[in-house]
């Protein structure tokens, strides 16, 4: 094999998820699973048979309190990692989600072409770093945010009506935006879909990027590491804009 | 309002009296009324004495795009002293259904209590304004409904809503509202308006309202969407006796079922009772003896705003707009589920071409490193 001379590149261990943000990811996706498996069961639920009286079972009662349950640690989690946008490291900054310089939408589409369209430059394949979220990626989750944002408004507006505490009562104006529980249930319903249509790329993605690129995607929710070539620290090739930096910031 | 200014107009009570009414009726129906406009036991007094002592109110209940089934609603509330005193005795001034007088006699009754009363009348609205071709969809004696709103809500003291066309457009409002249907909230904005929705509203809901603001002068604490609190702050599924079957999990299939027998829950059945504000489940109907729940069949939401449009009758699920009648968002949901799982299959199989090299350099420096572990 001594003959091939193949480069073999010294990796270098970057810890890039902190231990909240992982926190945060895997309860994330723990409550979202839950909240939509109840969902869809609140929205039509099972036809029982059962010969026992209503008032010896709470069947839709348990996926209603479950509902609720899981819905206030989302909302809490969720409040959490817009806390930790400010206060994490680079990778976790805000700055990854919003797009606020010319250069985040010059990386989404390089990220487009590259990873989306696999287009070739010079009949070679093109690599890209980013140690972090790509910019495409940063995008997505910032929509996702705003998905979060509506099912916590509309969730909390069709339950404020039921609570007497005064953090669901703050959305209790939510119906009446759109005249009524009615649309605001729909728009609860119609927006869960986008969380499974999410789910099913975001696994794949991190599936593609570990394939394609070896650096521990998928492992990095899991220790918050992530390796990357010796050569990249070198050229400072990597795309992860750092807030830290002010002469990034154009 | 200060009602004592309106010339020799006779007390509600000394109306009931002529009427042959018995104190003792007259006591039971304000006992009525203190408790369906949710006050305390201690306001039956203060109820009693307005109905003794302040004239009788005038009121103009006009009649636009509607069925009626307001006033039929109204005529039919439990006690009869609701209908005889707020219909008979409330000085209806005008009222196209239920006035003896017509055409130019009407007309002249309706101007002289405009004039008589100005700023002190009540104006209850029974059913939208057509604004699509200028208003030609309802006119009367030779007015748009727009033109007579307008001239008659000038002068009136506050607006009463009924029901769900002068609420919120009902029926006649549904897609695609050929002849522009409009509720009165959004044509008057500078009079008090209280909604009082339904298809029709409840009898004794509609006399609660008269009765508030005849006792206090005000219209009484309204919502966010505009509705008397009193009666609109619960959901009908929050108050409905088939609750406990909801809670069970215990649900109506279909309409012909061992379970709708057994009175479950008629959520599955399409019931919008968990989307409607309305009294039905506590006031009831026909002086408190059933209402739609009670009687085998899902509430259809008809004091909720859109409710044409913005569901199907009989099923939880609403057609997704745009996507045909039969695409609701679990349907789209599955299908864009399908096209993402294909969108992804066909990326994954694509990386393997696309990606070759770089990922056949990956294998090998892998295994290389395999190799020298080994060695």
């Amino acid at each position: 094999m001594a003959n091939k001379y193949l480069h073999i590149p010294r990796l270098r261990r970057v810890y890039v998820w902190e231990l909240p943000v992982r926190f945060y990811h895997w309860l994330n996706a723990l409550v979202i699973l839950v909240l939509i498996i109840t969902g869809f069961y609140i929205s039509n639920p099972l036809g029982l048979l059962s010969h026992h009286d209503a008032s010896h079972q709470y069947t839709m009662g348990w996926f209603r309190y479950l509902h609720f349950a899981a819905a206030y640690l989302f909302f809490f989690n969720f409040i959490f990692r817009l806390y930790w946008g400010f206060v994490g490291n680079k990778f976790a900054n805000w700055k990854q989600f919003i797009p606020t310089s010319k250069r985040f939408f010059k990386e989404m589409w390089l990220v487009f072409k590259i990873d989306i369209l696999m287009l070739k430059k010079d009949g070679k394949e093109q690599d890209h770093l980013s140690i972090g979220h790509n910019a495409m990626a940063g995008f997505i989750y910032f929509l996702t945010f705003i998905a979060f944002l509506v099912q916590c408004i509309t969730g909390f507006g069709l339950y404020a009506g039921m609570s007497s505490w005064w953090l669901p009562k703050l959305f209790s104006w939510v119906p009446s935006v759109f005249g009524g529980d009615i649309l605001t249930r729909q728009i609860h319903h119609w927006s869960m879909w986008f969380f499974i249509l999410f789910a099913v790329v975001h696994v794949y993605l991190v599936f593609y990027h570990d394939y394609v690129e070896g650096r521990g995607e998928i492992s990095g929710m899991g220790g918050g590491f992530k390796f990357i070539e010796e050569e990249m620290f070198e050229k400072n090739a990597h795309q992860t804009p750092n807030p830290e930096r002010e002469d990034e910031k154009k | 309002m200060d009602n004592d200014i309106i010339p020799k107009q006779p007390t509600y009570y000394e109306e009931v009296e002529r009427k042959g009414y018995s104190r003792r009726d007259f006591v039971k129906f304000v006992s009525l009324m203190t408790a369906f406009i949710g006050l305390e036991q201690s306001a039956i007094g203060q109820v009693a004495k307005a109905m003794q002592t302040k004239p009788r109110m005038p009121v103009i209940w006009l009649h636009f795009q509607e069925c009626t089934c307001c006033s039929e609603s109204f005529i039919r509330s439990s006690h009869p002293i609701v209908a005889d005193i707020l219909l008979d005795k409330i000085s209806l001034d005008y009222s196209e259904t239920l006035m003896a007088a017509s055409g130019t006699q009407a007309e002249a009754a309706l101007k002289n209590t405009m004039t008589k009363y100005k700023g002190q009348y009540i104006l209850c609205v029974e059913g939208s304004v057509p604004m699509g071709a200028d208003g030609v969809y309802c006119m009367i004696g030779g007015k748009t409904s727009f033109q007579i709103l307008n001239e008659v809500a000038e002068g009136a003291a506050a607006i009463i809503a009924w029901g769900s066309c002068a609420s919120n457009g009902c029926v006649q409002s549904a897609k695609p509202n050929p002849t522009k249907a409009t509720p009165i909230h959004k044509l008057i904005t500078n009079k008090p308006i209280v909604k009082v929705p339904g298809c029709p509203p409840i009898g004794e809901v509609m006399a609660g309202v008269i009765v508030h603001y005849l006792t206090f002068g005000v219209i009484p604490e309204l919502d966010r969407l505009g509705r008397p609190k009193a009666f609109y702050n619960k959901r009908v599924h929050d108050t409905c006796y088939r609750r406990p079957f909801y809670d069970a999990g215990l649900f109506v299939e279909s309409f012909d079922d061992e379970n709708a027998k057994n009175g479950y829950c008629l959520y599955k059945m399409g019931c919008k009772g968990p989307t409607t504000y309305n009294a039905c489940g506590v006031t009831k109907w026909n002086g408190g003896t059933s209402f739609p729940i009670q009687a085998g069949h899902p509430c259809i939401g008809c004091s909720e705003e859109n409710f044409w449009d913005n569901g199907r009758l009989y099923d939880r699920a609403s057609a997704f707009a745009g996507f045909g009648i039969e695409a609701d968002a679990d349907t789209l949901g599955k299908v864009a589920l399908g096209v993402t799982l294909g969108a992804v299959a066909v990326h994954a199989v694509a990386t393997n071409f696309g990606k070759s090299k770089t990922i056949h350099d990956h294998m090998e420096e892998g295994n290389e490193s395999e190799h020298e572990l080994e060695s």
